[in-house]
């Protein structure tokens, strides 16, 4: 951990994501007004010592709903990147063993998802089961399932070649326990640089989804939602259209740097 | 490069027809009856029974599917149930916002990363370097449809200088319609360009290290001519491969951004389709969309091939 320290880019993305985690955790306990608690009486108000990020519409206080919306673009990063890796992982791995068709139409498959931004996928999924949170997350996990199968694929390869997995063969472990003891262990810090990142373009891609209304939907509290509702009041309040978003571009840029770090770290020529 | 050539197109055939079949059939199982939603809920049924008939509803799941295919093929296509025209005509007036938007947000990418990138590489782990590389995290953090909100808020709001939204129709106003689609190029290219200097950078750091470069200054060439000769040529391949990787990114960035500056493109009629259950729209949308970022995959798969002989005799 000292020695992870020391890289820059790790110690501001450890610094910025606690900050999101922990404003997170705390919001599941406490915030300084229920989050979507209407206040009529002051509505549109800006900043103050009362309401330190202001009031929206409704009256809400917007510090409350940053925070419970910070929970909301955790949920959907863990999700969506769980869906991916899991998925990926699996099609990795089983192309990487068995190659051939197998891997010629695992490889094909995925170069046909990366056809389909996530946009794209959430719009049609949305068209089907109707806009939900739950769809987004399905529709973002799909389209991370060729980032995690191509980067399994690519480093389980290597793996294979490798003499530790001679040897293990050599001294009788079965393929299925070489898979799971020696080639997964060796994939964990790949896969965690690239979960990290696709966390953060997870949290990215929710919040564009919301913003359009296909995702979290009111009066639960997104960043991406919360935006779309301060545009119509943009001349008034333009603080309303200021917070949600830099709450947005903070936490994806600490998983950034953390995920960077975490590569610098491991092993400069690894990626 | 011909068996290369007829291997790739028949790749590429494949993937069309796979994206094709897929956005068909996922469709296809959708709840809710299209002349249902035409008609309305006071439809007797035997008026719907006619309307089904009429569309091809009745048919079995390979018939619909030929027919759409050869429809679209023909460029008769579906028609849109809301606007009650062909879907093909309404996706060329839209593509005369959303294609503009896309050049010139790549062409403002294009300008802001290459001089950004090359002079990070010849500054590499200096403060000119550190600065640019911080602007570009900035730029990788900051969603699109965010920094366009920032751009109405700062630039007509506060200035005036620009429209806050709207599109007045290359016809009937040219400047005007112009001066609308420069804020959101703006918010898309500033995002296209963070990556795009990331990558300049490291490809003219990688070059720099090249045997040829280092004969080049051997030679006693200028810095500025190893630089805009030797280098750039050799480090822009990998960035126009990214450039053209990019395009899908770009046409979801569209979409949202669309909303954001209410510009009738093609982001904006999907994304009114969903809400109309404009189901026609829908799908012949989302396959323009994929069928476009496929496409553009495979010329740039084959330019590469073009440039680097390597790759199309690998195999």
């Amino acid at each position: 951990m000292k020695k992870h320290l020391r890289n820059f880019n790790f110690r501001c993305g450890v610094v910025l994501t606690a900050v999101v985690v922990l404003s997170a955790a705390v919001s599941l306990f406490w915030t300084p007004y229920e989050a979507n608690t209407m206040d009529p009486r002051h509505r549109l108000e800006a900043p103050s010592f009362r309401h330190l990020l202001g009031t929206d519409q409704y009256g809400r206080d917007i510090m409350s709903r940053v925070m419970v919306g910070a929970v909301n673009s955790i949920v959907v990063g863990l999700a969506t990147v769980a869906i991916g890796m899991l998925a990926g992982v699996a099609l990795g791995l089983v192309a990487a063993y068995f190659g051939k068709w197998a891997d010629e139409s695992i490889m094909r498959f995925s170069d046909l998802l990366f056809g389909f931004p996530a946009v794209l996928t959430a719009i049609l999924i949305s068209a089907i089961w109707g806009p939900s949170v739950g769809n987004v997350m399905v529709a973002i996990g799909i389209f991370y399932i060729p980032v995690f199968a191509r980067l399994t694929r690519a480093v389980a390869l290597t793996l294979w070649g490798r003499e530790f997995i001679d040897a293990a063969r050599a001294s009788g472990s079965s393929e299925w326990t070489i898979t799971v003891r020696h080639v997964l262990p060796n994939l964990m810090s790949p896969l965690m640089v690239q979960a990290t990142i696709q966390f953060a373009v997870a949290i990215l891609a929710e919040a564009g989804l919301s913003y359009l209304g296909l995702g979290t939907q009111p009066p639960h509290a997104s960043w991406g939602r919360m935006l779309y509702e301060a545009q119509t009041f943009m001349e008034i309040s333009p603080w309303m259209s200021i917070f949600p978003g830099i709450a947005i571009a903070w936490t994806v840029l600490g998983f950034n740097l953390l995920g960077d770090g975490i590569r610098d770290n491991l092993d400069p020529y690894m990626l | 490069m011909p068996k290369y050539l007829i291997k790739k197109i028949f790749t590429l055939g494949m993937l069309l027809f796979l994206v094709s079949w897929i956005i068909f059939s996922v469709l296809f199982i959708l709840p809710g009856d299209p002349a249902q939603i035409i008609l309305g809920i006071h439809a007797t049924p035997e008026t719907l029974a006619n309307l089904r008939s009429e569309l091809g509803l009745d048919q079995p799941f390979l018939v619909q599917y030929a027919d759409w295919i050869g429809g679209t093929l023909s460029g008769l296509g579906s028609r849109s149930i809301h606007y009650d025209i062909p879907v093909f005509d309404l996706i060329l007036s839209r593509l005369a916002v959303t294609g503009p938007l896309a050049l010139m947000a790549m062409l403002i990418a294009v300008v802001i990363s290459l001089p950004l990138g090359i002079f990070a590489a010849r500054h590499q782990n200096r403060a000119g370097d550190i600065s640019v590389m911080t602007f570009t995290q900035m730029g990788l953090a900051t969603p699109e449809f965010w920094l366009g909100i920032l751009l109405i808020l700062f630039f007509s709001i506060k200035l005036g200088l620009f429209p806050a939204g709207g599109f007045p129709g290359w016809m009937t106003d040219f400047k005007g319609s112009f001066t609308s689609l420069l804020l959101p190029a703006f918010a898309l290219g500033v995002v296209r360009a963070s990556i795009l200097t990331r990558v300049t950078r490291s490809s003219v750091l990688d070059v720099l290290q090249e045997d040829y470069i280092r004969t080049a200054r051997a030679k006693g060439l200028r810095e500025r001519t190893v630089m805009y000769v030797h280098a750039l040529r050799n480090a822009l391949i990998p960035v126009l491969t990214i450039l053209g990787l990019q395009m899908g990114q770009l046409l979801a960035g569209a979409i949202i951004i669309e909303n954001v500056f209410y510009l009738p493109g093609l982001g904006r009629l999907v994304f009114q389709a969903i809400g109309q259950r404009d189901l026609p729209v829908v799908r012949e949308i989302v396959l323009f969309m994929a069928a476009a970022v496929v496409i553009v995959h495979f010329l740039v798969d084959l330019a590469y091939a073009f440039i680097d002989p390597r790759i199309r005799l690998e195999r």
